[in-house]
């Protein structure tokens, strides 16, 4: 029936959710971080209103121009009503925020837009907000998701988002964090912070913790979104932000083959490579040229170094295992963890064989609680022709992912071992 | 051909709604008001706010009564053709408010004369 209306297919691509972000940005320096809960409900009543009239009285021709031209007036009313009680020094407000109302208008041009949306990425990324309260709060002010939709990726109870959201909000009201683009001398590890963010949003994406659904496309879109407001900045644009920009290009272009569509995990050496995106790809190599500036090697440049050796390999036995493994090497070097080590002795397995693999496997301490470490001790075992330790292990990881897609082809293994 | 009016009660929490979920619920509203329109079914319609309030009895007693459960407020009303209430119902059964833990209660709409 969607032909009736060629508006309706117009606003199909998360029209409200991207604008919400933009518009909840402006408010923000509009009103102050302070009052970041008003510019939220300031959003959601301009939200509502397209939604009580427009199914009525049609689509506006510009959707983005009416929300925010009904944000503005709302904006408007909301400054001039609680003048008083806004944060601000009543003698303060007359002269800045009255001078201040006509510029309003002003405020909503798109690369005005951009940057606010990057002053409120740093705000959101504060060194003193835990690194999880930095993500709920990027996915709810910035990328328009609510409680429910964050408790249910990150499989968290809805009240521990709405906590953590309650308590980063009290954080900018106590210490009255003003937005903007850090100075010259903060900015390296203020953007480290929220390429981390960014990194993290994008990876619970890719391997998504929700137990249904496995590729969470929305949140590496939104991460890659972000990434790219960080990009288009000269200030934000440090090799590291290229170099998460291409891994992160790298990595998206093989979501089409990850899940048949039966939302079954197809392995690497199972996949269609022809299915793989060649124009993301394509994007990630330019990119890795515009990150090789400067004399850093990020973790980054490093995990974008080894996506592109998958991208660009021709089936999965051809791929580069050994320079693989060389890249591991390093980036165990730049950024120990047991997941970089338990990822690095699949390489080894691939170039010196599974014995040579469980040597390593078993050195890397605090492992026991990781799935992926049984899953791939089961691998290792079966190659080994040590069924008996591949059952203990393989049994071992299926009990500790919430995953049905990772549970259901661990079950497949097993149920090969057994027989 | 008779007239009918559609009550929607609750659905969707507008306090609470992702614009994601917002935008999807209203293009679902668009798509079926927009099919009502093209074959001529619908008559007119609005969208009620969530203030209002009810006089009853003799002294005209003023009460948010049936105001005060969010999940019962009346979302707003359209109102139909139809040939009888069987197809009115059958029409009714088409609004996206079901996906959205809402009601819809169908009512003829007599005449004055």
């Amino acid at each position: 029936m969607s032909e009736r209306n060629p508006h309706i297919t117009q606003l199909a691509d998360h029209l409200f959710r991207r604008e919400a972000g933009k518009m909840v940005a402006v408010l923000t320096r509009l009103f102050g971080t302070e009052n970041l809960q008003m510019a939220e409900d300031v959003v959601q009543d301009t939200l509502l209103l397209a939604f009580n009239s427009w199914p009525d009285k049609g689509i506006p021709s510009n959707p983005t121009a009416w929300l925010y031209k009904v944000a503005k007036n709302k904006a408007i009313d909301k400054l001039r009503h609680n003048r008083h009680s806004l944060n601000t020094d009543p003698d303060d407000f007359s002269e800045t925020h009255d001078q201040a109302l006509p510029d309003i208008t002003g405020m909503w041009k798109q690369e005005l837009l951009e940057d606010d949306m990057l002053r409120m990425m740093f705000a959101c990324c504060h060194p003193k907000i835990p690194k999880e309260n930095q993500i709920t709060l990027i996915l709810k002010t910035l990328c328009g998701f609510s409680t429910i939709e964050i408790a249910k990726a990150f499989l968290i109870p809805e009240d521990t988002v709405s906590k953590r959201l309650y308590r980063t909000k009290e954080f900018f009201r106590s210490e009255k964090i003003k937005l903007g683009i850090p100075s010259v001398n903060e900015l390296k590890k203020r953007t480290d912070v929220v390429l981390n963010a960014i990194y993290l949003l994008f990876n619970e994406g890719y391997n998504s913790t929700q137990s249904e659904y496995l590729i969470r496309k929305d949140l590496m879109d939104e991460a890659m979104l972000l990434c790219q407001l960080l990009i288009q900045n000269k200030n934000t644009q440090q090799p590291e932000t290229y170099a998460l920009m291409a891994l992160m290009c790298f990595h998206a272009s093989r979501s089409e083959s990850r899940l048949s569509t039966e939302g079954e995990i197809i392995l690497l050496s199972r996949q269609d490579r022809t299915r793989w995106d060649g124009r993301l790809i394509t994007q990630g190599n330019h990119l890795m040229n515009q990150a090789a500036f400067g004399d850093t090697v990020s973790p980054y440049h490093l995990e974008a170094a080894i996506a592109f050796e998958h991208c660009t390999a021709n089936s999965f036995d051809t791929t580069n295992w050994k320079r693989i493994l060389g890249y591991y090497d390093w980036l165990c070097r730049i950024a120990p963890s047991p997941f970089t080590a338990i990822n690095r002795a699949v390489a080894l397995m691939q170039v010196d064989g599974p014995q040579a693999a469980l040597t390593a496997l078993q050195d890397i301490p605090g492992t026991e609680k990781f799935y992926l470490y049984h899953a791939i001790l089961g691998e290792i075992y079966i190659r080994l022709h040590d069924f008996a330790s591949a059952r203990i292990s393989l049994e071992g990881a299926i009990s500790l992912t919430r995953a049905a897609a990772e549970k259901k082809i661990l079950q497949e293994k097993l149920a090969a071992v057994l027989n | 051909m008779k007239e009918y009016m559609l009550l929607f009660r609750g659905g969707l929490d507008f306090t609470t709604a992702s614009p994601e979920l917002l935008q999807q619920s209203m293009m679902k509203w668009m798509t079926w008001m927009d099919g009502l329109k093209a074959d001529g079914t619908y008559l007119s319609g609005e969208r009620l706010t969530q203030q209002g309030a009810v006089l009853s009895g003799p002294e005209k007693q003023l009460t948010d009564g049936p105001y005060a459960e969010g999940k019962e407020i009346v979302a707003g009303f359209i109102a139909i053709k139809a040939n009888d209430l069987q197809q009115a119902i059958e029409i009714a059964k088409g609004c996206p408010i079901f996906e959205y833990d809402g009601s819809t209660e169908v009512q003829e709409i007599a005449k004055m004369r």
